[in-house]
């Protein structure tokens, strides 16, 4: 028997987001009738409308050849995801700066190529050349230099 | 003639200096992305979509504008010279234009590339001008059981033209709806869906999505295999085609321009499946079709301006109707929003310089285009060699800047993470994010109009069959989902995709 794992998984994935999001409608919003329909008729029938297509997929699966996963790229996933996480933590407190400088850094460790001197590099470059063009070019207002920031003296 | 009028209006908005300034901006811009693989117009448009903010409407427009048809200029480039296509549009020039460049032919590749494209840039401006009125006149008439039944159709065409599977497809579109609707519901006042987020009151961030699900996924997906990219060809001597060449390209660019036009109007169409049926069809009307994938002219000039044609007139719906053909469209959406105009027919009759200005504008980019392609080649030459390396961490730095001034607020580059990796995921269960996009845009409009419409009807669901534009328009839709399931039609429409990847 074959089964194609990539359907199979998005197939699933499909029918579980379908009755988390039926479920979810149903118990929290008014769903009304056809003439007045409430905030939840809609979603409701597209959770449905997911959860069949789920299902067909899901079947359908079993009728196709399987193609593999592929390599994952776990260092590059988790550098890149992160950056932006960084980022947002940083910038009320710290400004944009040095939330740049962090995203920057952090994210270019997602390639195999890069070592810590490229890195900082690179970090130095792009922060130089985003606040040139977004804070004094653009006029993008956000400030340069945080609360947290104060204790170097840098703040405002 | 209202036609030249119009022209005329909008060529004394494009000619404003602060207009040309940023036509030629967005050119470059977008010609700098088609250039780079890993990088395409959505990506860059979503980012780049906020920081217009301090711009007024028609200048960010021109500017947005720019960069989604200055790709497909830049993307040749790299597919004659590199092998790799810059943008997915120009894959398949990279089958007869990376052999053009082999004979020591790259010139007159990238010059056949450039002539079409110009070509097509120029038939498709005054395509959208001569079509906008008359749309725009059946729009005006439309209620909310039509344009129901136009977003029904734009969202069924968009998953039969698309590549892939369509059941996967027509789910990723439910479930953009779905994500769509999260926020508070128009009629009532109540949260929806919003998990106890105060943050997603005004529902998820678009750019954040299309920012996630766009640019970092692609990053991510690029980290899989990272390659060096080797410029094949560094040395372009002497552009000029030749007499022969000039007859070889005449009728194929002809040909792709309105094969072009007539695709880039289809919802979901737009300039890869333009450039993919314009080889296709070159190809077949071929008497000498075994010189295709060995350097024919014509396998060059066909599908670069399709695919030019396609990006120009994929604006029409956008600027006529309000719906948007492909996910570039629905970010141009945004743009209109983001300025506070409500994209439709309203805006040709309120705002003519701005509807005739953007229209005038795309000519003008073109022409910035070709001098812009042409005898700077050597520059984008030398940006080839950037390593990809350098690159995500300042596309991801640009990110950040756009995701997060949209709204000025932290909740957003939690989301723009959130969907890259969703994004990401996805594409590993071969789900493309296009539809995802689309239906996030379209679901919030297809609600209003679905829920108006029943009140109009007093609850009755025969309104959208009685009326006969809405009957036309739903006919065609059940029309378009029957034909892709045809088993005949399936193996052709697998096979207009064949060159890709």
């Amino acid at each position: 028997m074959t089964i194609n794992r990539k359907d199979a998984t998005a197939g699933a994935l499909f029918i579980v987001l379908g009755i988390g999001f039926g479920l979810y409608t149903w118990s929290t919003l008014d769903i009304g009738t056809n003439l007045r329909m409430g905030p939840g008729y809609f979603p409701l029938v597209l959770a449905g409308a997911l959860f069949l297509l789920g299902v067909t997929i899901l079947f359908h699966a079993f009728s196709i050849e399987d193609e593999g996963w592929g390599h994952l790229p776990w260092r590059g996933m988790f550098f890149i995801l992160l950056g932006p996480l960084a980022f947002g933590l940083t910038l009320d407190g710290l400004g944009l700066v040095p939330a740049l400088a962090l995203i920057t850094f952090i994210t270019s460790f997602a390639s195999m190529r890069v070592g810590p001197v490229l890195a900082i590099a690179l970090t130095v470059g792009l922060t130089i050349f985003c606040v040139a063009v977004f804070s004094w070019g653009l006029g993008v207002p956000i400030r340069l230099f945080g609360p947290w920031m104060n204790v170097v003296g840098l703040g405002n | 003639m209202d036609l030249l009028h119009n022209l005329g209006i909008g060529l004394s908005t494009a000619f404003q200096p602060v207009n040309l300034l940023y036509c030629f901006i967005g050119t470059l811009v977008g010609t700098l992305i088609g250039v780079l693989p890993g990088l395409g117009p959505t990506a860059t448009i979503a980012m780049l979509l906020p920081i217009t903010y301090t711009l007024s409407p028609v200048t960010s427009l021109i500017m947005l504008a720019g960069i989604y048809y200055g790709a497909q200029y830049g993307g040749s480039t790299t597919a004659i010279l590199v092998n790799l296509p810059g943008e997915s549009s120009s894959a398949v020039t990279t089958i007869d234009g990376y052999q053009m460049a082999r004979q020591g032919r790259a010139g007159p590749a990238l010059a056949t590339a450039a002539i079409g494209s110009f070509f097509a840039g120029t038939v498709a401006t005054f395509l959208i001008a001569a079509a906008a009125p008359p749309l725009t006149a059946i729009a005006l008439k439309f209620g909310s059981p039509e344009y129901f039944s136009l977003m029904v159709l734009a969202l069924i065409t968009s998953v039969a033209l698309a590549h892939g599977s369509i059941l996967k497809a027509l789910a990723m579109i439910v479930l953009g709806l779905l994500l769509g609707l999260v926020g508070t519901d128009i009629y009532t006042g109540t949260p929806r869906m919003t998990m106890g987020f105060l943050e997603l009151a005004d529902g998820i961030n678009f750019v954040a999505v299309a920012v996630g699900v766009f640019g970092i996924a692609e990053i991510i997906r690029n980290l899989e295999n990272e390659k060096e990219r080797e410029v094949g060809v560094t040395q372009v001597t002497s552009l000029m085609p030749t007499r022969q060449d000039f007859k070889d390209m005449a009728a194929p660019i002809v040909r792709g321009t309105l094969l072009g036009s007539a695709l880039g109007i289809l919802p979901g169409g737009g300039a890869v499946l333009a450039s993919f049926a314009a080889y296709t069809v070159e190809k077949k009307l071929s008497k000498t079709p075994e010189r295709f994938g060995k350097g024919a002219i014509e396998g060059v000039a066909g599908p670069e301006a399709a695919n030019n044609a396609a990006a120009q007139t994929s604006f029409i719906p956008m600027l006529t109707l309000g719906i948007p053909a492909n996910p570039v469209m629905a970010l141009m959406i945004g743009a209109f929003i983001i300025q506070g105009i409500v994209p439709g027919p309203n805006v040709a009759t309120e705002r003519p310089e701005l509807f005739w200005g953007i229209i005038a504008s795309m000519w003008l980019g073109n022409l910035m285009l070709v001098v812009l392609n042409l005898p700077l080649v050597g520059l984008w030459v030398r940006v080839l060699r950037v390593p990809y390396y350098m690159m995500f961490p300042a596309i991801m730095a640009f990110s950040a800047i756009g995701v997060y001034s949209i709204n000025s607020n932290i909740f957003d580059m939690y989301s723009v993470t959130v969907f890259g990796l969703i994004g990401y995921l996805f594409y590993k269960l071969g789900c493309e994010p296009a539809p995802l996009l689309l239906g996030f845009v379209l679901g919030p409009m297809l609600e209003e109009h679905l829920r108006r419409a029943m009140i109009i009807s007093r609850g009755d669901p025969m309104i959208f069959v009685n009326r006969p534009i809405s009957l036309t328009l739903l006919i065609l839709a059940v029309a378009a989902l029957v034909v892709v399931f045809l088993p005949s039609v399936a193996k052709t429409r697998e096979k207009v995709f064949v060159e890709d990847d």
